[in-house]
Parts: structure tokens; C-alpha cells; sequence
């Protein structure tokens, strides 16, 4: 019992007189609304007090950080041992360009690197595959051959800087081409760390870069996290990520349900496939989350988190290991709720949303900058993107001490109730025969289409605020610096990749894409011939190719 | 050498950029519902605006077909063609629009079907609102353009 029998009685007594003021007060100034609701509509009381937190027993639930369930943070220490990574993701153009970002990142006092890829990149196609006209370098960094990658990593201390790696379907060989890099560079595999995103689930859910699929896809990521098992022990091979799921248009509850219940999946095809051992491999699994606008209900969705996994993990897999238990997990703010109109205003909303993602106990953060709306950040807008966070982090005393909303009666009964509706969205799921078959249902794709028409019609009714959008709009110009990404761009990189493909050792060439088709066929794991196959300068597309000949395609079953 | 060109624009937020032209159709009399196809050319997965679209028009007694997203604009005139649709409906975020819109344009024309009207939406910085209105792009819609007023639009400029 959270509260001993005396003091909610005492309540109890309170609160019927403070509801008939209440009563008395609205009768004379109503409400202004009727009906009060996050921005995922999740209904919210006027107030919340000792009764709602009838159920909660404190050592169970709550305790001390470093302690099950974790609901206040993994470390004992919290952020004075060690502050969360300021990490921002960026990539542009070329990878000269965006080696470029990042040295100017790091100068400013980024702690940890993060690389956007361009569309092709993501989708496994060169630059000049014919589906990639157009794109290249203007959502992110085109990456064709190994000699793009060192040209990124290019003055990057890999054993110093981790860096994550937005990439999904092709992340096998993106890794490959890291690990590549770290050999030439001689720092060996055990010594670098970073995190490949590497979650396919999520993509067929809601962000739809995919190339096989989602069967011989969730092979693909249970090898690459055998191989960091085994030799690239300070890797994470996976980030399991709600923010796409939340940017497709979800609730909070969805993100959280959905991610968690990919997660399950994960662990479940690596100990059935590979044979490993729980422990071997939990501790290297990360996660990644939205930070949205509403503040409450995203500090509370990221408490339930760690207490769900901690759960799972402990229970459901039985593992032993603490760290087995530990939910590590980025966060990046919401792209989705910035505006196009009034783009200032984005960087009010950002800092909002940071400073929820510290008091959720991130470990990991990308603040947006407020020209996202329109294009990849400006120099100047990830700089602002940038201080917000070391503002939250040096200036408000936030990070003073840990877990500071933990006891209010709100936010441990928001946090429980966002707890037990994933385990409900976890359990459907589950009987469902788990998220494979979920997705091949539509299940999570249209829950989170009906969420995100839901909202849109809020927004249009007026029901939802966005100010600058449907309140306080006004036809004024903003003017921002907008950064565009040259047509040029694409000539130039295939230009590049063809001098590659005509030094290469075409032999050396053949036989390594040859070894690695045989590796799929046969169901091996195939890092060790990725790698082999970025060494020998095959591109990102001949390797992918070699997946789409021996898993097959997937095409976006176009669902609405 | 870097590639990346920095200047300074107005982003004016015009929610829906036409030209006036002065070419307004005169609307058939027939009964028939509009045949609208919400494309996604090229490989952005950002989906969630055409999802939404498309279920509004299919709401707002539009018939719909809504292709998925990392259509080609090959595929996407020649479904459109063999689809016989009234309208095309590009919704691209990626910034490739400058290459996919006008593509999407001159292959309708090279296939003889011109007579479909082609707009376009999503993250279209102002600029380049003359290149893809010459090109063909009859309607370009932006971020605060609401879906009643799409379907407006349609209603109003699309004969069928």
C-alpha cells in the first residue's frame, strides 16, 4: 500500500468537500472545455490524489533508482555520474558534407555522433539505381561504397566518439562498412561502440523503408546481434524505436504498446534462432522514443517503459542479469509536432519536449531544430537545437536530482495507467501470434491510422490546439534561412561511386558477393561476408541486391 | 567542394499555390464520382498525409486508389493511366519533388492521358512553386491547406 488506511480516509473526507466546490464553482464559470485530454486523447481527471494511487505498493512499484522495476532510472546515480549523450542527428549531401556537420557539432560540445541517411541509402539502392532519381543527399547522407563511409568518418576518433546509425533494411552493411573503417583504422572491433537503428518491425508498421520481407528482415537483425554478441561487445545492434511509430500519427499508448511488444519479438527470434543465451545479449539492447508535446504523458509513457521491460525481461525470459533488465533508450523530439507556419515557435516546442525526455530519465537525446519543418537543419538552427539541451542540462537544475516527479499523485497514476493499457495492447498482440503476425494482419498500421485521422480532424475541428495552425494563425511570411541541398549532388556522387567500381578488384569482387548469396541461402550469419563484401568495394545496392534475390521484395501493401 | 547551397527565402505558407490562368473548366453534369489516385513518388516514407488524404476522399464520396509509398513515376503514369483516374495526387516530403512532380507530368503527356490533373503537396519550400507550375503541376498544397479544402479544389477545378 502506497498510503496507509488513515490518510485516505482523511481524503476521501477532503476530497467530497473539495468536489462540492468544484460543483458550486462550475455552475457559476463552466469548464472551458468539456472534456480534457492529452494530445493522444487519453482522458485526464481535474485532479489526482492518494485514491488513485490506491493499488500502488511502493516497493513494488516505485523504489529507488538502480532498483527493480527501474520506473526511476537504471543508475543509481542518475545524471550526476554521467549526463545524458548530446547527440543530434545529421547527415547531408555528401558524406564530405556531413563529415563537415559533425566536426562542427563536436566543436560546440556534442558528446556522441548520429547519422541521417538519404533516401537510397535507407532503401539499399545507389545513387544511380533508377528508383533513386531525385533523392540523393536531400533527406540525408549518400552512402554507395566503403569509400564514402571513411570519407564520413573521416577525422572521427572510433574509439573515443559512438555514433548511431539511422539505418534499417541495409543495416547489416552499413555496420559492415563501420567495422571496415575501425579495421583500416586500426581500432579493433572490441573498441568501438555506437548503435545501429537495425528495427524492421517499426518500418513495416510505420516507417516504411523496407526491402525484404518482415520474416528473412528479423533474420537479418538476429544476426547482426549475434555477431555483436560475439565480437563487437560495446555495439548496441538494435534500437528499438516508437518514434516513427509516433510520427506515423500514433497515440503515446501505441508507441509505447507497440515498441515494447517489438522488442519482445526481437528476443524471442534471437534466443529461437540463434540459440543464445538471454543474458548474452539483452544488456546490448537499446530503444528509442518520441518526445511529444504533451508534457506529462510522455514523461509518464517513459517511467512505464523502463518498469514494462523490466517486467518482461525478469518474467517473461527469465533473465538473471540486471542489466539484462535495464531499458537504455534515446529519445528525439517530436518532428511531427513542430509547424511549418510560425517556425520560431518550434524552438518553444523543442525545449518543451527535451525537457520532458530528461525528466523521463533519457539516457539519449535529438533536440529538432526549428527549421525541420522545412529542410534539413541550418548551421545556426542545430546550434539553438543544441544549447537547448545543454540549457536543460547546465542551466535549470533539472538534473539535480533524480526522477524529481516520482510520488506525484498524477504522474505515478498516469504512468500506471499507461502500463496497464500496453500490457493489453501486448497481450492482443501476443495472441495474435505475435508482431509478425500482427503486421500481416494490418493490426498496428491501421490502429495508427485511425489515431492520426483521429487527430487530424481534432486539429481541423478545433477540438486540439496547434498555435500558429488553427489558433493564433496569421498570414504573415516567416523568414528562415532554408538550407537546400544542390541538384549537383547526385552527379557528383555517381560520378564517384563509378571511379570506384572501375579500380575494383573484380574477381575479389564476385567471389565475395558469391560467399555471401551462398551465406544467405544457407542461413548463416552474414556479417562476416558483409564485411568482406564492403572491403571489396561491392556498393550498398549490390549487396542489398544479393537480399532481395534470396529473401524476396516487400512493396507497402498501401493501407489507409 | 561541398554541394549544399544555403540561401535565405520567405517561406510564405499559401496553403494552396494555382496558377490563374483563367482556364477554369467548365464541370461536367454527370453524376460520376471523381477518380482521384494519391500517389507517393520516389522513396520517402513519410505516408502519413496521404493515408489521411486518402481516407477523406474516400469519405467525402471520392473514389480512391492509393498507390504505397516508393512508386516510380513510371509506375505511377501507368497506373494512373490504366486506372483511368481524373486526378493524380503527389504528396512527397523528401524534397525530390523538383525531379518526381514534373516527371510524373511528361510521362502522363507522353502516355496521351494530359487530360488528368496533377497536384501536388507536402514540404514544397515556395521557390519552387514556379518550376513545378510550369511543369504542369496544377495545384500545389502546403502545410495549413486543410483536407476540406483539397477536396474543394477538386470538386471545383476536375471535370469528369
Amino acid at each position: 500500500m502506497y498510503f496507509d488506511k488513515e490518510t485516505l480516509e482523511i481524503s476521501s473526507e477532503l476530497r467530497k468537500k473539495w468536489e462540492d466546490e468544484v460543483k458550486k464553482a462550475v455552475a457559476r464559470h463552466p469548464d472551458r472545455k468539456e472534456r480534457w485530454s492529452t494530445v493522444s486523447d487519453l482522458e485526464i481527471k481535474r485532479i489526482y490524489g492518494p485514491e488513485d494511487l490506491r493499488n500502488t505498493d511502493f516497493q513494488r512499484d516505485i523504489g529507488y533508482p538502480g532498483q527493480f522495476p527501474y520506473l526511476r532510472g537504471n543508475q543509481a546515480t542518475g545524471y550526476r555520474g554521467r549526463c545524458w549523450t548530446f547527440r543530434m542527428f545529421a547527415g547531408m549531401g555528401s558524406a564530405q558534407d556531413t563529415n563537415a556537420r559533425w566536426h562542427m557539432l563536436l566543436k560546440q560540445g556534442q558528446t556522441g555522433l548520429s547519422t541521417a541517411f538519404d533516401f537510397p541509402t535507407l532503401m539499399g539502392y545507389d545513387t544511380g539505381d533508377p528508383h533513386a532519381r531525385g533523392e540523393c543527399g536531400k533527406c540525408g547522407v549518400a552512402i554507395d561504397t566503403l569509400e564514402d563511409f571513411l570519407q564520413l568518418v573521416n577525422g572521427i576518433p572510433l574509439d573515443r566518439i559512438t555514433t548511431s546509425m539511422t539505418i534499417n533494411p541495409p543495416a547489416s552493411v552499413l555496420w559492415a562498412m563501420y567495422c571496415a573503417a575501425a579495421e583500416l583504422k586500426g581500432v579493433p572491433l572490441t573498441r568501438i561502440g555506437g548503435t545501429i537503428q537495425n528495427d524492421m518491425l517499426k518500418e513495416f508498421i510505420a516507417q516504411k523503408t523496407f526491402m525484404c520481407p518482415p520474416e528473412p528482415s528479423v533474420k537479418l537483425i538476429s544476426d547482426t546481434i549475434e555477431f555483436g554478441t560475439k565480437y563487437v561487445p560495446r555495439w548496441n545492434t538494435i534500437s528499438i524505436s516508437g518514434y516513427h511509430i509516433r510520427e506515423a500519427g500514433s497515440t503515446a499508448l501505441q508507441e509505447l504498446a507497440f515498441t515494447l511488444r517489438d522488442g519482445i519479438e526481437y528476443v524471442e527470434d534471437v534466443i529461437r534462432r540463434k540459440g543464445l543465451d538471454v543474458d548474452s545479449f539483452a544488456p546490448r539492447l537499446s530503444f528509442f522514443f518520441n518526445s511529444h508535446i504533451d508534457f506529462f504523458e510522455e514523461i509518464c509513457k517513459m517511467r512505464a517503459a523502463r518498469r514494462i521491460w523490466a517486467k518482461v525481461m525478469r518474467d517473461r525470459f527469465k533473465a538473471k542479469d540486471p542489466r539484462s533488465w535495464w531499458m537504455r533508450f534515446h529519445t528525439q523530439t517530436a518532428g511531427c509536432s513542430l509547424t511549418a507556419q510560425q517556425p520560431y515557435n518550434n524552438v518553444v516546442r523543442t525545449a518543451m519536449e527535451a525537457l520532458a525526455a530528461v525528466l523521463g530519465g533519457t539516457q539519449s537525446l535529438h533536440t529538432n531544430s526549428l527549421d525541420e519543418v522545412w529542410c534539413l537543419p541550418t548551421d545556426h538552427a542545430v546550434e539553438i537545437a543544441l544549447r537547448t539541451q545543454q540549457i536543460i542540462a547546465e542551466e535549470t537544475g533539472v538534473a539535480n536530482t533524480i526522477d524529481p516527479l516520482a510520488g506525484s499523485y498524477f504522474v505515478e497514476a498516469l504512468t500506471n495507467e499507461m502500463e496497464e493499457k500496453a500490457w493489453e495492447y501486448i497481450r492482443k498482440i501476443d495472441d495474435m501470434g505475435g508482431m509478425v503476425a500482427a503486421i500481416e494482419k494490418g493490426f498496428p498500421q491501421m490502429e495508427i491510422a485511425d489515431a492520426a485521422y483521429h487527430f487530424q480532424h481534432q486539429i481541423e475541428s478545433g477540438e486540439k490546439t496547434m498555435v500558429g495552425v488553427n489558433r493564433y494563425a496569421t498570414d504573415e511570411a516567416a523568414e528562415i534561412p532554408y538550407l537546400e541541398i544542390d541538384d549537383r549532388i547526385e552527379k557528383e556522387q555517381m560520378e564517384r561511386v563509378e571511379a570506384v567500381r572501375r579500380k575494383r578488384d573484380g574477381k575479389a569482387l564476385k567471389k565475395s558477393l558469391d560467399d555471401l548469396r551462398n551465406a544467405c541461402r544457407k542461413g548463416d550469419n552474414v556479417m562476416p561476408f558483409c564485411i568482406e563484401a564492403v572491403k571489396s568495394l561491392a556498393t550498398l545496392q549490390e549487396i542489398c541486391d544479393v537480399y532481395r534475390e534470396v529473401y524476396g521484395e516487400y512493396t507497402d501493401p498501401a493501407m489507409y | 567542394m561541398t554541394s549544399i547551397v544555403k540561401s535565405t527565402v520567405n517561406i510564405r505558407i499559401p496553403r494552396c499555390t494555382e496558377r490563374g490562368d483563367g482556364e477554369r473548366k467548365v464541370l461536367g453534369m454527370t453524376d460520376r464520382k471523381i477518380r482521384i489516385m494519391v500517389a507517393k513518388p520516389g522513396l520517402d516514407g513519410h505516408d502519413r498525409g496521404a493515408r489521411i488524404l486518402s481516407r477523406f476522399f474516400r469519405d467525402s464520396g471520392f473514389e480512391v486508389i492509393y498507390t504505397g509509398c516508393h512508386q516510380t513515376p513510371e509506375q505511377i503514369a501507368a497506373s494512373a493511366v490504366q486506372e483511368d483516374v481524373d486526378v493524380v495526387g503527389l504528396s512527397c516530403l523528401s524534397g525530390a519533388h523538383r525531379y518526381l512532380f514534373p516527371r510524373v507530368v511528361e510521362l502522363l503527356k507522353e502516355r496521351g492521358a494530359d487530360d488528368i490533373t496533377v497536384i501536388g503537396g507536402g514540404v514544397i519550400p515556395d521557390q519552387d512553386f514556379p518550376m513545378l507550375l510550369d511543369a504542369g503541376i496544377k495545384a500545389i498544397f502546403t502545410p495549413g491547406a486543410t483536407l476540406e479544402s483539397i477536396a474543394e479544389w477538386i470538386r471545383e477545378n476536375v471535370n469528369v
